[in-house]
């Protein structure tokens, strides 16, 4: 305790701030937190910390653990710190999806009310569910991602309305200019593409946290899109095992029209394929109801105050700070982080880190549609879906009963939680 | 060392002497004993008790006792069955293919006529890369998208080696048998280095050639060191978890039994089930050691084994 003191003063005193680790010899009451987040690249999150702990006039000092850059190899390790009860961690940077998790096992303080008034003031409410455990809230949302629908101006100059017409556009460019690039490896990219493409349908996955909803009727009519997706000649040919990263490869090698993904895509193009970049527009993600506006994903991250934090007061008053309208749009600026407040949308500077859609972003994340990680099993259900539904090339667009029932048997089992997933 | 039958030892009375050495020699080696104990025995007994409760993270206050419950889960599940067939299918492929080629390895560091350190160092350079280095230089160079076999000739351009089971699995085990083969070739080296060089001469002035000096003197007389090697690398690849980690995390059913273990353990937190998981494989590989050492007798050094 005393040692993070001095450490954290004699990082103030050296200016790093960062990565606290310098040996200070003056003493001093104030509070080092660590955040547990992974090293986002930009070092938008360092930026921001670093305001908010000079801000704070010595209250506290926020210093930096890294995670790694996958999600799932994140959670693993907040997951064995927390069932230890490790007293070290302060602010944990969590995905969306794991609120309803943490809250069940104890992990997370609730946000005190005072504290919650200010940070969901003009936040999404697509984003507050997120933050949310049985209405309570449990995290602070920090910024929020979605997904897109990329498209090729010079090869499609009307972006489609449905997964349908887009397919049919696709077809008819051909597979060595129409290809369509979506995520559909077993992994959680492929829970994200069926949950939107459920909801989009007009139903979700669950009605509570641990109820089953899927209307048959949508969640079929979903995975015949599903199927038509994965088995069209312009399906990308490692659909099966294909994520953000291959789908990015694959548009930026010039076979593609069309590209579901989130925004990091945008400057990579710019750095790696400038020509495609030049013609390279976002769309709204595509609807599967023809009458209904669709649902695009929703990604980003919430802080939460570990249950086991030695300064629980100074790691809210530093969350709050840190999602501050300016510091939100730091972040955007910084390392293009969609914000969470839908005030902050309407910067001037907002058109520049977006251009040309700026609206496209706003809106996307408006109607966005969450997980079902309201459930504390979240995991079971992305386990389980992953299993019904992988590789989405089984599934039979003109008949998708079966894959229907097989989906709603996983659900229901990952549900009771029973049993090997 | 010949291949004169050892024969058992018949216990004789023991003289002071060998009294104070047996007792010198249990003092030496309590320290390791202890300390094994310490490392060992507490984790399998807490997984143990563990695999009889309902433990789940996530949902603290459904914790109690369940008695076989964990396990009548596991073993009634397909998914179970259909990693233990993956696993036992991965470790008997990959170590036969390892047996022939590391013999082959250890033939060659053992005849080395020159720059003997160089060729054993060339041939070790794979065991000591890191298993998950290895597992993703594999899974980027059978990537369609970012590796260079699918250029090669007579593979097809846009093949998806994870995109399917026997791809999947065929990359899984070549990139093991491409890992561990050099542990393989050094174990038999080992065992080449005790074979009496007059043998060979021996065969030789009797008339015999290569092959036959290869398969009744060298094959024979490497049967302990080869029982050894074979042992340590079952029990190895039975574990195998790293490759398929990193290269389909178990999609196209290529699920071994430890990324079981993994997804309940670490992705559920499930930790009542996961612990059924890893007794379960626990003792698994406790009737493979069995079947080595007592069946097969690879703890006899003289290699004759007791029949």
């Amino acid at each position: 305790m005393w040692r993070g003191a001095i450490a954290a003063l004699g990082a103030v005193v050296l200016g790093l701030g960062l990565a606290a680790c310098g040996e200070g010899t003056s003493s001093s009451a104030r509070a080092t937190l660590t955040w547990f987040i992974f090293n986002e690249p930009s070092g938008a999150p360092q930026k921001i910390a670093e305001r908010c702990s000079k801000e704070s006039n010595g209250a506290y000092e926020i210093k930096f653990e890294y995670l790694p850059s996958q999600a799932d190899q994140q959670r693993e390790q907040l997951v064995r710190r927390l069932g230890a009860e490790d007293s070290s961690l302060d602010l944990l940077g969590m995905d969306v999806v794991w609120t309803g998790e943490f809250a069940n096992a104890g992990w997370l303080r609730p946000v005190p009310d005072r504290t919650a008034a200010v940070v969901s003031e003009n936040v999404f409410d697509s984003v507050l569910q997120t933050a949310r455990f049985k209405d309570r809230l449990y995290t602070v949302p920090i910024w929020s991602n979605t997904q897109f629908l990329w498209y090729r101006e010079d090869r499609v100059p009307k972006p489609p309305k449905t997964f349908d017409e887009m397919i049919d556009m696709a077809e008819k460019l051909g597979p060595s200019k129409g290809r369509i690039q979506v995520q559909a490896n077993r992994y959680e990219g492929l829970v994200v593409l069926v949950n939107q493409l459920i909801e989009s349908a007009g139903t979700s996955i669950l009605s509570g946290p641990e109820q089953i909803k899927l209307e048959r009727e949508p969640t079929e009519r979903a995975l015949g899109v599903l199927g038509r997706l994965s088995n069209s000649p312009v399906a990308a040919s490692n659909v099966t095992t294909s994520t953000e990263d291959t789908a990015r490869l694959g548009f930026e090698s010039g076979d593609s029209a069309f590209m579901i993904n989130y925004s990091f895509v945008y400057p990579s193009a710019k750095e790696n394929a400038p020509k495609i970049f030049k013609v390279m527009r976002a769309a709204k993600y595509p609807q599967v109801d023809p009458a209904r506006d669709s649902k695009p994903p929703i990604g980003g991250i919430n802080i939460g105050v570990s249950a086991f934090s030695k300064h629980p007061q100074e790691a809210f008053a530093a969350s709050e700070c840190l999602v501050k309208p300016e510091n939100q749009l730091e972040v955007a600026k910084l390392g293009g982080l969609p914000p969470v407040r839908s005030d902050v949308y309407d910067k001037p500077e907002i058109d520049k880190i977006y251009p040309g859609f700026a609206d496209v972003v706003h809106d996307s994340i408006q109607d966005a549609a969450a997980r079902p990680s309201q459930s504390p099993a979240y995991q079971d259900l992305s386990l389980a879906i992953q299993r019904a539904i992988h590789p989405p090339t089984q599934i039979d667009a003109e008949n998708p009963q079966a894959a229907y029932e097989r989906l709603r048997e996983f659900v229901l089992k990952a549900i009771k939680r029973e049993g090997l997933l | 060392m010949t291949a004169v039958p050892a024969g058992r030892k018949r216990r004789a009375p023991a003289s002071d002497k060998t009294k104070a050495e047996r007792k010198l020699g249990l003092l030496l080696c309590a320290p390791a004993v202890i300390a094994m104990l310490l490392v060992t025995v507490y984790p399998i007994l807490y997984a143990i008790a563990l695999s009889v409760q309902k433990v789940d993270l996530r949902f603290p206050e459904e914790s109690g006792f369940v008695g076989l419950q964990n396990y009548a889960a596991v073993l009634s599940s397909d998914l179970w069955w259909q990693g233990v067939f993956n696993t036992s299918l991965i470790a008997v492929v990959s170590v036969a293919i390892e047996l022939v080629l590391g013999m082959g390895l250890a033939l060659i560091m053992h005849k080395a006529l020159f720059g003997r350190g160089l060729v054993r160092t060339a041939v070790l350079i794979p065991y000591g890369i890191v298993t998950v280095v290895a597992a993703f230089a594999w899974f980027f160079a059978f990537d369609p998208s970012s590796g260079f076999v699918n250029n090669l000739p007579f593979v097809p351009d846009d093949k998806a080696w994870f995109g399917e089971h026997n791809s999947s699995l065929a990359v899984i085990i070549m990139a093991e048998v491409w890992k561990t083969t050099p542990f393989m070739g050094l174990l038999l080296l080992a065992g080449l280095a005790t074979i009496d060089e007059g043998l060979y001469e021996a065969a030789k002035v009797d008339g015999a050639t290569a092959v036959q000096r290869f398969f009744k003197i060298t094959l024979p007389l490497l049967k302990p060191a080869r029982l050894v090697a074979l042992l340590f690398r079952t029990l190895d690849a039975f574990r195998v978890f790293d490759s398929i980690f990193v290269m389909t995390r178990g999609s196209q059913d290529t699920e071994s039994v430890s990324i079981l273990g993994y997804n309940q353990l670490i992705s559920r937190l499930n930790l009542g089930l996961g612990s059924a998981v890893s007794v379960l494989i626990f003792v698994l590989v406790l009737v493979i050691a069995f079947v080595f050492v007592r069946i097969l007798g690879t703890s006899n050094p003289a290699g004759q084994g007791e029949k």
